[in-house]
């Protein structure tokens, strides 16, 4: 059936993330942006909201709710239209739990799902971005060697959120002609973590670099364990994460830009009564609702387990190309003011031209 | 629950309506060469197509709504081609949605087995249709229709009309009201077939009345008061426009998807992969230019679905149904003049029809409300404006 009628439940988690957006997310997305970090107490808050721990199995210590990635992927949007950068930082352990509870061998789940079952806010990561031009997520330059009873992993890795604090790397790399991923815990000798990295966006969300030089790890650390995983299915997971953040983006600009536009005045009258204004938000509109259409289907597919890359590559395209269309107009909108701090437009701007290049992450 | 999967059932109508948009196809070229030579109205293949139709699965509580699966359908069928198809009895003129949306059950059950044309445009009112001018004006227990309408669809096929005249000027837009005219009354004339860029084949007419009585009854809804107000008739005229918009969406969607699908199938054969999942450094640039029509595609199919979602579950969609229109119109504008750039030089030549369908789609962002109309219906519901507000 095709069909796009939300679930009671769906709307009811859906309002509720609206709420804490507008209450907890969005009066302080400012301040972390210029202070590029996240307060600790922020992330525990959303952590008591137990997104992460309810959507674990029971027998590792979760929830045992069954996880909706269409559910995910509106609260992802909800968490954005607050601010994207404080909606990764909140679920970017998800991102890693989700691929161990999904793909995970059974010791991987034992020994590593607990970690987030706890009531305390637990930070373990995927470390997919690479550094330098010509980045793809599907061929990886970091390379796993394997080595009698384990792996060798050489290469380097970015972006990876919440590196600071984080227990563990979820680490893609090339494993011969298969894409593999890597369970590499915090200690591992080899791995050098870096400062904080200073990005164009999301600069609240702590992200690091990681030197892989010759960490040498057991067979069992590969994601999946001898089976292996099939790591195109986080990919594809992130994708459509990462386009319900940047689909939050474009509606908090929507949102705002509206009322401006009704009380700026100029020759008489409202912008918003110029059609070359009215129009710039009507298109903003449209596209803010098929991005949303587009994630709903992408997750749906997730969800029931269908094959979803070339849905989740076109969402992933179409969210970031058009997102950055609605946050530069979005500027555009506010003329002067979209580039003085004062307001969040050029903050959302920078968010959505970040998203728009980034894979990992985050994952629905 | 949010699903896009399709049950046995909705599979397998969408695969019939495959087959007899293939059969279309073979025609799509000689009526658009052969302006004044209309397609027939059933098509030498079709008694042996209904007549070797497997039966459908059984309807289950897994299947498509029928709003969504006409949506669907009529994306099937324009992939086919634009104004051949394969039907048993004219039904399905843009009239028949007004009929639906608006009619009296009276009316529905009498007019619904006519094939519908819907008269709006005049030689000097378009997409400002509170000018129009065909006057109704009662006499006794009747009508009395004068005027002229242009860019009629189906508009020579077709067995009636639903028109749009107003019953009194002075009252602007809330004087205007739709009635049903059959082919035939007299005072309705049919002078000529307009010449097009595209649709060549639709028999796009010009409607000319001329003290044209037509009965009391055929004033579609039966609603005769006049509220300056609310503009109440109006709006009731304006509201056919949220099934209609979305099913004009659909019908360039179908051509936009058939070049997707030939330029697809040329890239492929001319040794272009297409990676779903790769980098922007792994594609070429002729792929990921691809991929982006691909997605603008999937956007707009995704947002005409929706909208007819809606409709079917009785939720307002007039916001929705401007959205749709106004995505397609731009996306199926871009989808096919892009499939051209990709294939270069061979996409222009006759002995394919992507150039038709680039030249067929063309319309979509121009009737049934432009994209510009589409853009100040949805700024108005955006900023709470009426239309006195923007215009």
């Amino acid at each position: 059936m095709i069909s796009f009628g939300p679930t009671e439940e769906q709307e009811m988690v859906r309002d509720a993330m609206r709420d804490f957006a507008e209450q907890a997310v969005r009066p302080i997305a400012r301040e972390c942006d210029e202070a590029s970090e996240i307060p600790a107490d922020f992330l525990q808050s959303v952590w008591d909201l137990g997104l992460t721990s309810t959507q674990i199995p029971e027998s590792y210590g979760g929830g045992g709710e069954e996880r909706s990635s269409v559910t995910n992927a509106m609260i992802l949007e909800e968490l954005a239209f607050g601010d994207a950068t404080l909606a990764a930082a909140a679920t970017s352990p998800s991102g890693f739990a989700n691929a161990i509870v999904d793909q995970g061998s059974e010791d991987q789940k034992k020994t590593l799902l607990p970690l987030f079952c706890t009531e305390k806010f637990h930070a373990a990561s995927l470390a997919i971005v690479e550094p330098g031009a010509i980045f793809d997520a599907s061929r990886p330059r970091t390379v796993a060697e394997p080595k009698d009873d384990s792996f060798v992993l050489s290469g380097a890795k970015t972006l990876v959120p919440l590196g600071d604090r984080a227990s563990h790397f979820l680490v893609t790399a090339r494993n011969g002609d298969a894409l593999d991923a890597f369970v590499v815990a915090r200690d591992a000798e080899g791995l050098t973590i870096s400062e904080p990295e200073l990005n164009l966006g999301l600069k609240g969300l702590i992200t690091v670099g990681l030197e892989l030089e010759r960490v040498e790890i057991p067979k069992t650390a590969r994601l999946g364990g001898d089976a292996g995983a099939d790591v195109r299915r986080i990919l594809d997971g992130s994708r459509v994460a990462l386009s319900a953040l940047m689909l939050g983006v474009s509606r908090a600009v929507l949102d705002y830009c509206v009322p401006y536009a009704k009380d700026r005045v100029a020759f008489d009258e409202p912008i918003s009564k110029k059609q070359a204004i009215a129009f710039r938000l009507s298109d903003m509109h449209i596209e803010q609702e098929a991005m949303r259409l587009m994630v709903w289907k992408a997750a749906s597919h997730l969800e029931k387990g269908l094959d979803v890359s070339r849905v989740a590559h076109l969402t992933r395209g179409y969210c970031a190309e058009k997102s950055l269309w609605v946050t530069d107009n979005g500027i555009q909108t506010l003329g002067g003011h979209g580039f003085i701090r004062e307001h969040p437009v050029e903050m959302w701007f920078r968010n959505a031209r970040t998203l728009g290049v980034l894979e990992g992450l985050i994952a629905v | 629950m949010i699903e896009f999967t399709l049950s046995e059932r909705d599979q397998a109508q969408l695969d019939r309506t495959r087959e007899a948009a293939l059969i279309c196809r073979k025609y799509a070229r000689y009526h658009d060469e052969n302006e004044g030579d209309f397609p027939p109205d059933e098509l030498p293949e079709a008694a042996e197509f209904y007549a070797n139709q497997k039966p459908l699965p059984e309807a289950s509580a897994d299947d498509t709504a029928p709003p969504v699966m006409m949506a669907l359908q009529s994306i099937g069928q324009f992939w086919g081609d634009y104004s051949v198809r394969v039907r048993r009895t004219g039904t399905g003129g843009l009239g028949n949605a007004a009929l639906s949306a608006a009619g009296t059950p009276e009316q529905q059950k009498k007019w619904s087995g006519l094939t519908l044309s819907m008269a709006i445009t005049e030689p000097g009112c378009g997409s400002d249709p509170s000018m129009v001018s065909t006057s109704a004006v009662l006499d006794g227990d009747e009508w009395v229709l004068n005027g002229e309408k242009i860019f009629v669809t189906t508009g020579i096929r077709a067995q009636g009309v639903v028109l749009w005249a107003t019953i009194d000027k002075s009252a602007g837009r809330a004087g205007i009201k739709s009635f049903l005219v059959e082919k035939g009354t007299p005072g309705f004339e049919v002078p000529y077939k307009e010449k097009k860029l595209g649709i060549r084949a639709d028999d796009t007419a010009v409607y000319v009345f001329k003290d044209c009585r037509i009965p009391r009854e055929n004033l579609l809804g039966l609603d005769e008061s006049i509220s300056k107000k609310t503009s109440g008739g109006f709006r009731g005229v304006m509201k056919t426009f949220n099934m209609t918009r979305p099913m004009t969406a659909a019908m360039g969607l179908g051509l936009a998807k058939a070049a997707l699908d030939f330029t697809r199938d040329e890239l492929t054969a001319a040794g272009v992969a297409l990676e779903y999942g790769s980098g922007l450094g792994s594609q070429t640039a002729v792929a990921e230019k691809f991929m982006r029509l691909e997605g603008l595609y999937e956007a707009s199919e995704l947002a005409t679905l929706y909208c007819t979602w809606m409709a079917g579950q009785g939720l307002p969609n007039n916001m929705e149904s401007s959205v749709c229109k106004a995505h397609a119109g731009s996306a199926v504008r871009a989808i096919t003049q892009g499939c051209i750039e990709l294939l270069g030089p061979m996409a222009i030549s006759r002995d394919h029809l992507l150039e038709k369908w680039m030249r067929d789609c063309r319309i979509t962002d121009i009737y049934e409300g432009t994209g510009e109309i589409q853009r100040l219906i949805i700024a108005r519901g955006l900023f709470d404006y009426t239309r006195e507000d923007l215009k």
